[in-house]
């Protein structure tokens, strides 16, 4: 890789892994208030994984910077402006009920498998590993948030409505998956990353089908898309207040 | 040079630091061991430090820092000083490190262990899992997620016994 390339795959990797943490970060909020113990600690599970796979993320990226590894996510996480995190809208969106978090986490997953199936093939070889312990973990997911849409769709009246719900609030912010992370137009070329955009094409109509088989109507108006990383949700700046106010009122200690 | 020459005629042999490392039991699953579990991958000295390759089951294990701090008190009790426990998340962990031996006291525990998969992990969820208490098969899959990243939770449908089983990966 030369140098421009490198810093282009380390913005990729830092966005990942701020998806990642933003995601986990929402799927712990769920930790002593889901519906029923099972998902309680399916979500506090859920969340432990994400958080774990930005820091794998965040580690490969301090590599390709020649920063520190140990204390760069950390650095990341708890000492960066909320206007430097690259997270899309997507995740930033506040929990919700119970239906839209399953649902989010859903179409992250089923995302990601197809994303990851390709970084599996990179030609940087630490990605490549990383996103292969990575992949085997997200089965888990995947096969838990895929079981749990026709259940909510087929369920009660008030289980399909809820469902119905946050696919309409979440389905234009999804549209942004595919939109492509920083630096990947660089990366894609040299094999590096996939393209977000053909993974795209797959993961619409996967998640469209399950989602009819599930009863939910999937006619969407075509909504704006907000595809810059950079552009934040209204509530992303109370959710990193949330997330740094501890580490931030003692920089310095040692945990 | 004499000292050092003293020091390294002190240092205890591979064999005997496998042997000691064999004796941390996983802090979540006492019954097994850290050797046996397959984390702990490699062991070398570098200069007078000795260090200590682990990988975790799951990328996000909360558990690898009470494994290292437990790997490097039973080894400064036999006379190691500097011990560097390393995290290496490549290659990933796999359930198929884990030994026989290992898999029968999981099993005697109430755990059931993870079947072997072969790199094939989506068929072999597909299959269906014993019960460790009565190797009844008519079990039903509660949750994906257990009480630790590595397992999840079924009921058996003949003896009624909750259990759970360490996930294959």
């Amino acid at each position: 890789m030369n140098e421009t390339q490198t810093k282009a795959l380390a913005a990729y990797l830092v966005a990942l892994a701020d998806d990642e943490l933003i995601l986990g970060h929402r799927d712990s909020e769920w930790t002593g208030h889901a519906p029923i113990l099972e998902e309680d600690i399916a979500f506090a599970n859920l969340a432990l994984d994400e958080i774990g796979h930005a820091r794998l993320w965040y580690e490969l990226a301090a590599d390709l910077m020649g920063v520190e590894r140990a204390r760069f996510p950390d650095r990341q996480v708890y000492f960066r402006p909320a206007a430097d995190f690259r997270c899309l809208q997507f995740v930033e969106l506040p929990k919700g009920d119970w239906a839209f978090s399953m649902l989010r986490q859903y179409l992250f997953d089923a995302f990601e498998q197809h994303r990851l199936a390709r970084l599996v093939k990179s030609e940087y070889q630490p990605l490549a590993d990383v996103a292969a312990r990575i992949r085997t973990e997200e089965i888990y997911h995947l096969r838990h948030t895929r079981a749990w849409v026709p259940r909510l769709g087929l369920g009660t009246e008030e289980s399909r409505a809820r469902m119905q719900a946050a696919l309409d609030e979440l389905w234009p912010y999804a549209q942004a998956l595919g939109a492509p992370l920083p630096g990947e137009l660089e990366l894609e070329e040299e094999g590096l990353v996939p393209g977000g955009g053909s993974l795209f094409a797959v993961w619409s109509a996967e998640v469209t089908s399950l989602l009819k088989e599930a009863s939910a109507s999937t006619s969407f108006a075509d909504n704006e898309v907000e595809a810059d990383r950079a552009v934040h949700s209204e509530y992303f700046p109370a959710l990193i207040a949330d997330l740094q106010e501890v580490a931030q009122l003692d920089p310095a200690a040692q945990w | 040079m004499v000292i050092n020459a003293v020091k390294l005629l002190a240092r205890p042999s591979d064999a005997q630091i496998w042997e000691a490392l064999a004796e941390v039991p996983d802090p979540e699953m006492p019954v097994v061991n850290l050797v046996e579990l397959g984390i702990v991958r490699e062991i070398g000295w570098v200069e007078d430090a000795l260090r200590v390759t682990i990988t975790p089951t799951f990328a996000a294990c909360p558990a690898y820092e009470v494994m290292g701090a437990d790997i490097a008190a039973r080894l400064r009790r036999l006379g190691i000083e500097r011990i560097e426990v390393q995290v290496r998340q490549a290659p990933a962990w796999t359930s198929e490190w884990i030994t026989e031996e290992a898999r029968l006291k999981l099993k005697a525990a109430g755990l059931a262990p993870p079947p072997h998969h072969q790199g094939e992990l989506i068929q072999v969820l597909l299959a269906p899992v014993a019960c460790p208490r009565c190797s009844s098969t008519k079990t039903s899959l509660r949750n994906s997620f257990g009480t630790t990243p590595c397992r999840m939770i079924y009921t058996c449908d003949d003896c009624r016994e909750p259990f759970e089983q360490f996930k294959p990966l």
